[in-house]
């Protein structure tokens, strides 16, 4: 083939390129949330109450044990799953029960769950519960928000003052 | 997969663009090569943006776009290349993988120069997607949460890694700089990684032909000025960032897992891996016969060694005990039974008079001493003086040529063809000699062509000796479909013969 097809034939193939690349680093453009939307993000780490009570071990149960771990008192370590719900407006939008992390699931359960709503004011109330032996929920939290198009709102749980918090 | 329509289509693909990419220069054949190069532009772009980046949440965005304002020239310039090279190298990757899959790369002695490839995928896209994560833009805010809240949905982790984006209060700076550490540590894996893979391949073609540099760069650059790369607006971790016009290359990983939910993405990620991990297992393609070395033809020249294109030659001590002599040692599982080391051995000169002409190394499949007796044979029933052309099976079929005055051979590869049997053909009556190899940077065996025309040219051991009249043979390297070339070749030999003498 003789030269000048040669440059033509790669000054084609190179615009090619150049057109294939200039189109996908920006088109088509990628719709991370519906217009006129906000986002409800619940993102709650926490560790829940541990199961049961410390018992007082017998004499008996203490001369089992190796010598080095006769702890007067057991404790157990396994802590109550987590249990959130959040209803938007009225109406349940979510509900998890989520386990304690950990090989003796003493760690903290965790939830994360996007909600995608309309934005504008909306009536949010979410619950939670951290204690496998109480009654209902611990916590509760009601609120009237208003959301701008593409605002989010963060539902979390303050663990120093123990309340639900929305950022 | 590895015979069959797309690989024949793939093929086909290739030789069409080959007129335009002359001398080996085809981007189709260079893509491992074209890969390297974008890594290259990667790394020294990096660097610079590396120098004059500020490693804090508050920096970052304002560092990056002060390199683009206050230095257009060189900062904004490297930058822009910095992404349109992690573009290319996605792209090029991708293609090279897909190539190696189709043309059947993977089984035997390709198997762990595919198996080291597979995690390079991994670090490709670990380190592109963290990339965007430092811009700090909102491009970047979309790609850290995104990323994050697909790690989490992973099972072993704790699921805790996107509460570090929850507000603008939650990204500490010592958090971005784990996220710097991971777009610099993982690169270096890749870096790495890339020394792995090519282990078995001798002289790998790292950097693609001059021509094709020269043009990837200059494109590079132009992209680059024509288009500069801009940021987007600030993070803020308040709001979503929506309607992001985003860099599909890289981080269609992302969406993708979102509309597959994270839990599907995993799972099909899984299945893939698998798959291409499983490759050389389940697609172990026939075993061939292996070179085999003979000790009493073999003095441990060393020829073989330097012209093995897989590293499937070692030399060990001569089972004869003399003091300091050595022997060629095949390692089964790396040969790629291509011959191009019984091309290279000097026992396999064809002048020899023994009756069985046995090489140092040699393939039971097709040895020297075999092709040395068919010519002999087919030129003592020759009606007329022919023309013999020595081909390969991978490329255009030499022995479908065959006529009354024209004798083709197919070889393993054009690299088993030792130069004397040029000579010998030429003194045993043919008209004249035709020696065809594959396409530019299309050997089979990456070295088969170049290893030949060598050998020819005389700057490669073994040589084809000077005293053969250069007007008697030809050598070519051709296209499996370039037919013509191919007979004009022939004619012209025989063309020289009837109006020159004898040799
Ligand atoms: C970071 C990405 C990669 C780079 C930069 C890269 C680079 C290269 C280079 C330079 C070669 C040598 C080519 C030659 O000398 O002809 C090569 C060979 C090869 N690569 Fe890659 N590679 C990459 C990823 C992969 C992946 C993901 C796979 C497949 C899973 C793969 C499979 C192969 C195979 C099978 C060969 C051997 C080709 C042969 O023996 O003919 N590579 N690669
Ligand atoms: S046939 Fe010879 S040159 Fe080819 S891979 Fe095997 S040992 Fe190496
Ligand atoms: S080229 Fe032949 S003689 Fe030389 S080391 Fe290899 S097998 Fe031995």
């Amino acid at each position: 083939m003789n030269k000048p097809l040669v440059w033509m034939g790669q000054a084609v193939l190179y615009a090619a390129l150049a057109a294939v690349i200039l189109v996908f680093t920006r088109w088509p453009s990628y719709q991370n949330l519906p217009a006129d939307s906000a986002l409800i993000k619940l993102s709650i780490s926490h560790q829940g109450k541990v199961l049961g009570d410390c018992v007082e071990l017998t004499p008996e149960e203490l001369a089992k044990l190796p010598p080095n771990m006769r702890a007067p008192v057991s404790c157990p370590r396994e802590r109550s799953p987590l249990t959130v719900e959040i209803d938007v407006d009225g109406v349940l939008a979510y509900r998890q029960v989520a386990q304690p992390s950990g090989l003796s699931s003493d760690g903290a359960a965790v939830v994360y769950h996007r909600i995608e709503v309309p934005a504008g004011a909306h009536a949010i109330e979410v619950r939670m519960k951290d204690d496998a032996r109480s009654e209902g929920f611990d916590y509760t939290r009601s609120e009237t928000v208003t959301l701008a198009p593409a605002e989010i709102l963060v539902v979390d749980f303050d663990a120093a003052e123990r309340r639900i918090i929305l950022l | 997969m590895s015979s069959g329509p797309v690989r024949a289509a793939w093929l086909r693909i290739e030789e069409i663009i080959d007129p335009l990419f002359p001398g080996g220069t085809n981007p189709m054949r260079n893509l491992g090569a074209l890969a390297c190069l974008m890594f290259a532009a990667l790394l020294v772009s990096g660097i610079y943006l590396y120098i004059h980046f500020d490693t804090s949440t508050d920096g970052a965005w304002q560092s990056i776009k002060r390199l683009s304002d206050e230095q257009p020239w060189l900062g904004g310039w490297l930058r822009s290349m910095h992404r349109y090279a992690a573009d290319l190298f996605v792209t090029f990757t991708l293609l090279h993988l897909l190539r190696e899959w189709v043309l059947g790369h993977y089984s035997r002695f390709r198997a762990m120069t595919w198996l080291t490839g597979v995690p390079l995928l991994a670090f490709m896209y670990v380190s592109g997607i963290g990339g965007f994560w430092l811009n700090w833009d909102v491009l970047g805010q979309y790609a850290a949460t995104a990323s994050a809240e697909l790690i989490d949905a992973l099972p072993m982790l704790d699921g805790t890694l996107a509460r570090n984006f929850l507000d603008s209060g939650a990204v500490s700076d010592r958090f971005f700089s784990l996220l710097v550490f991971i777009h610099l540590g993982v690169p270096l894996m890749l870096l790495f990684g890339l020394w792995f893979h090519l282990q078995r391949v001798t002289r790998p073609r790292i950097l693609p032909p001059c021509a094709l540099l020269l043009g990837q760069l200059v494109f590079l650059a132009a992209m680059a000025l024509a288009w500069p790369v801009t940021s987007g607006a600030p993070a803020d971790l308040d709001r979503v960032p929506v309607a992001l016009a985003l860099d599909w290359f890289v981080l269609h990983p992302l969406p993708l897992a979102t509309a597959l939910s994270a839990a599907v993405f995993w799972s099909l990620l899984a299945v893939l891996f698998g798959v291409l991990l499983a490759m050389p297992v389940f697609y172990a393609r026939h075993t061939e016969p292996v070179a085999v070395v003979d000790a009493d033809n073999c003095n441990g020249c060393r020829r073989c060694v330097d012209d093995c294109p897989y590293s499937a030659i070692t030399l060990e001590a001569h089972p004869d005990g003399k003091p300091g002599k050595q022997i060629a040692v095949v390692a089964v599982e790396r040969c790629a039974s291509c011959g191009i080391c019984a091309g290279a051995c000097p026992s396999a000169t064809p002048f020899r008079s023994v009756s069985e002409l046995v090489n140092g190394i040699d393939m039971p499949q097709q040895s020297v001493d075999s092709l040395r007796r068919k010519l002999v044979d087919d030129l003592a029933h020759a009606e007329t003086a022919p023309v013999v052309v020595f081909g390969c099976r991978h490329g255009i079929d030499v022995e479908r040529n065959r006529s009354v005055d024209v004798l083709g051979y197919n070889l393993l590869c054009i690299g088993l063809l030792p130069p004397s049997f040029i000579e010998y053909a030429l003194r045993g009556g043919a008209a004249g000699v035709v020696v065809c190899g594959c396409a530019d940077a299309s050997c089979e065996f990456r070295l088969g062509n170049q290893w030949t025309r060598e050998r020819m040219l005389g700057t490669r051991e073994p040589h084809l000796r000077r005293t053969v009249p250069p007007d008697r043979h030809r050598v070519v390297m051709l296209g499996r479909h370039e037919q013509g070339p191919l007979d004009a070749a022939i004619d012209s030999v025989r063309k020289n013969t009837s109006q020159g003498g004898n040799p």
